[in-house]
């Protein structure tokens, strides 16, 4: 008797004797979920981790609504802006929100919100995303200026994403502690208890005002922290939970296949690349010659690891950036084909006829590393790959100690390429090929204010460090959500579950 | 006695005292910790004033000697991730892991004593090869992937119990049972060596001789006696049940000392691994203590050595 027949055999037998919980979570309108990091505070500005961001969604709001079919921003908290010059923004504000503790919206708190987090001395853990705003003053009861420290287009992208607005006395009061062990908003679901450490309950909220999300159709949401994947998928498999997230690819195959449970793969934003350094003083002199870069990227066949070894939903890119960024262009990259024998040719003309060995580091993805090592073997190169933990390799790349190395990076799901390609050609600590020309049209894609010149720059580096081949651009990641049957849910590239959109069937 | 006590007892603050160094300096070489705080994607300036603000950059032993003095007084400093105090951390924790280690040593006794005894009374039989499998399996046997076992036997095909979480008394059947039967096997062995030698002395075939119930004979008057040298492993087994812990806790979501410990050390959160690692070595030092203790007073010729 095999595992699924005496599974389905012994759940036929219990239904009669005992009440199954997942109708019973049906019947509750309830969803369990668990996430294995717990955060060290909900507050959205005071942690660094996913679930943090997961949260902010759902218990706060944010100025800005970004779509994530069409990509373009809708008024949210703020009705309207405009950039008033390079470093100024004026929002108007929406008239009609209430926060979950009945406090009215107003001016008074994006001023006070903003001011608190930007300020170094609160520590706001999350500093990318706010370090960039100066000030924020009041210039009516609906109506806010933004002054940004330098000049920052990307400031609408971060007001849509991770910058939510707390109620300002209310936060003001009790200050990130409180928030954290009492939380109030005024997204679509409230905080009714958090026992830190092990569970989040929210209800949802029955007088939520945004048509940009809902109010959701699910009466409760249960967070649950379960450090262990195993033991999710354990409670996913015993009707403890209904949706887990990050399932290894091997349990995904495997859970699918019960009755009870439902897999689905999801293209995430994080890009997969191999990044190769071309300094002066790089260990591995042949990739100083550009037609040994070339040859390299002639040499792997993407399309192959896709299918194969990603996951559906995957695709190859062709830039250093994800596809749906701002910015994100291949127009002018060279499409590299998988050509082994045109790889070979290029390394004979570039004098390396009989391949050359270096390391390649990766700290993740194993399985892809050992296929890209194969690819390499092909063409005479010979990689020897070196697996560590993210910090020690980091470090290593900083110290130029790193000829190649399988890289991903995920933007902390931001939708403008300013928080991907620049981290890797703009001369600072990752980068490790200082192209001037790529920097400075880099430079300008970061600072220009005007979508289409910011645009063109971009187009134009994307397609320097293409032709260049400075690095091989691979393919972006999938990730595995798990699921009870009869949940109905969707998954979108920037990882983040919107459960106000969940309903069971 | 009392100078066999002194000179136990200073040893032992001398093993805490060098736990602690060991585990100080291991923990700052185990990487940059200004990085690991700051976070992935920092900039060199962010890490620069992590650095400063945390005082990594002065010499490790005057680190090591500031953490002391502030620990000797009651200050175990802040978490670093979690922002609170860790003395109250601990202390919210501690409970549930303390719960863990008394069920599951209660478990592991009775486990142990009655197939010790079994084992014992019908030695060289097929009960006493039995028990003994039971003890090598429980030995050979990884407590995470006995965790597992369970985990898929009663929660995912029976549906006794729950898989994880800490809520109610259900919850804690499976850890207490996968943390007890790690402990279980030494203490088995040890409960059969001492019953077969009592069973064998003078003074109980005195008492089966005088007519007493072999009932009375087992546990009046033989059980007692070699339990003796069975109450000190137990203490020093207690100390391997706080290291077992972590794993099991990890695994069925026990929000205990274990997970953050394991917690600390993915965040490279440093005052809490100190914190907590002195806990438990203070812990493990002192249980081992009161074993040799015992053992001194109950048999005097200890006390020489």
């Amino acid at each position: 008797m095999n595992f699924k027949t005496c599974s389905t055999a012994l759940a036929v037998a219990l239904l009669t004797a005992t009440a199954m919980p997942a109708y019973a979570q049906k019947a509750q309108n309830t969803v369990r979920f668990a996430y294995d990091q717990v955060p060290e505070n909900i507050d959205p500005f005071f942690n660094n981790v996913r679930i943090g961001v997961i949260i902010g969604q759902h218990v706060w709001d944010t100025l800005v609504f970004r779509d994530p079919a069409t990509g373009e921003y809708k008024p949210n908290l703020a009705t309207s802006w405009e950039w008033i010059d390079d470093r100024t923004l004026e929002m108007e504000l929406r008239e009609d929100v209430t926060f979950h503790n009945g406090d009215a919206f107003s001016a008074d708190d994006v001023v006070f919100t903003l001011n608190y987090v930007a300020n170094p001395d609160n520590r706001s853990v999350t500093q990318q995303n706010v370090n960039w705003i100066e000030n924020v003053e009041k210039l009516g009861d609906y109506k806010v200026r933004i002054t940004t420290t330098k000049t920052f287009p990307a400031a609408i992208e971060y007001l849509s994403g991770p910058v939510v607005i707390h109620p300002g006395k209310y936060y003001e009061e009790v200050g990130p502690q409180g928030m954290n062990t009492a939380a109030v908003g005024s997204g679509p679901f409230k905080v009714v208890s958090h026992d830190v450490g092990r569970q989040l309950v929210l209800e949802r909220n029955e007088d939520y005002w945004n048509e940009n999300k809902q109010v959701p159709n699910i009466e409760r949401l249960i967070i649950r922290f379960i450090p262990d994947r195993q033991t999710q998928a354990a409670e996913l498999m015993s009707d403890g939970l209904d949706f887990i997230m990050n399932v290894p690819v091997d349990q995904a195959e495997q859970m699918g296949m019960m009755p009870n449970i439902n897999v689905k793969s999801g293209e995430t934003m994080r890009i997969v690349f191999l990044q190769m350094n071309s300094l002066d003083n790089t260990p591995a002199e042949p990739l100083k010659n550009e037609k040994v870069r070339q040859a390299i990227n002639h040499a792997i066949d993407r399309q192959t690891m896709v299918e194969q070894l990603v996951g559906e939903g995957a695709r190859v890119i062709d830039v250093i950036c994800f596809p749906a960024q701002f910015g994100c262009s291949d127009e002018e990259a060279t499409k590299y084909e998988y050509d082994p024998e045109k790889a070979r040719a290029l390394l004979e003309e570039a004098g390396y006829g009989n391949g050359f060995s270096l390391d390649i580091y990766a700290y993740r993805e194993r399985q892809q590393t050992e296929a890209m090592v194969n690819y390499l073997r092909e063409v005479g190169i010979d990689a020897n790959l070196r697996f560590m933990q993210y910090a020690a390799f980091r470090d290593a790349n900083r110290a130029g100690e790193v000829a190649m190395s399988h890289q991903t990076w995920g933007s902390f799901s931001i939708n403008d390429v300013s928080a991907n390609t620049p981290v890797f050609y703009k001369f600072e600590a990752d980068d490790v090929n200082r192209d001037e020309e790529v920097r400075d049209l880099l430079q300008t894609g970061d600072t220009s204010v005007a979508a289409d010149e910011r645009a063109e720059a971009y187009k134009k580096a994307l397609g320097l460090i293409s032709q260049r081949a400075y690095a091989v651009p691979m393919y972006s990641l999938t990730s595995y959500y798990a699921t009870a049957d009869g949940l109905e849910f969707q998954p979108y590239p920037d990882e983040i579950p919107r459960f106000w959109e969940m309903e069971w069937k | 006695m009392l100078a066999f006590a002194a000179k136990r007892s200073a040893l032992a603050l001398l093993v805490a005292f060098a736990v602690s160094i060991i585990a100080f300096t291991l923990l700052r070489m185990s990487g940059d910790i200004a990085i690991a705080i700051a976070g992935e994607g920092a900039r060199s300036e962010d890490i620069a004033m992590v650095r400063e603000a945390y005082g990594l950059d002065r010499p490790l032993f005057v680190q090591y000697a500031e953490w002391l003095f502030k620990t000797l007084r009651g200050d175990l400093g802040q978490s670093i991730f979690f922002k609170t105090d860790v003395a109250t951390l601990i202390m919210a924790k501690l409970p549930t892991t303390l719960m863990l280690g008394l069920f599951s040593i209660m478990f592991a006794l009775a486990l142990s004593i009655p197939l010790g005894v079994l084992a014992a009374v019908y030695a060289g039989s097929i009960i006493d090869r039995i028990a003994l499998t039971v003890a090598v399996a429980g030995q050979a046997l990884p407590n995470f992937f006995f965790a597992l076992c369970l985990i898929i036997v009663f929660s995912i095909q029976l549906r006794w119990l729950p898989v994880s979480g800490s809520g109610t008394w259900k919850h804690f059947v499976m850890p207490t049972i996968a943390l007890g039967y790690y402990v279980t096997p030494p203490i088995m062995r040890l409960v059969r060596a001492g019953m077969m030698e009592v069973l064998s002395s003078d003074y109980v075939r005195t008492a089966r001789a005088k007519g007493l119930s072999p009932a009375s004979v087992i546990f009046k008057h033989a059980l007692r006696n070699a339990l003796v040298p069975v109450v000190a492993l137990t203490a020093v087994q207690l100390g391997f049940l706080l290291g077992g812990s972590i794993v099991i806790e990890t695994i069925f979501a026990l929000d205990g000392l274990g997970y953050l410990a394991y917690q600390s050390i993915t965040h490279k959160d440093f005052p809490i691994t100190q914190a907590v690692l002195l806990l438990l070595s203070a812990t493990y030092v002192f249980l081992t203590l009161l074993s040799d203790l015992a053992n001194a007073w109950l048999d005097p010729r200890i006390r020489m050595a």
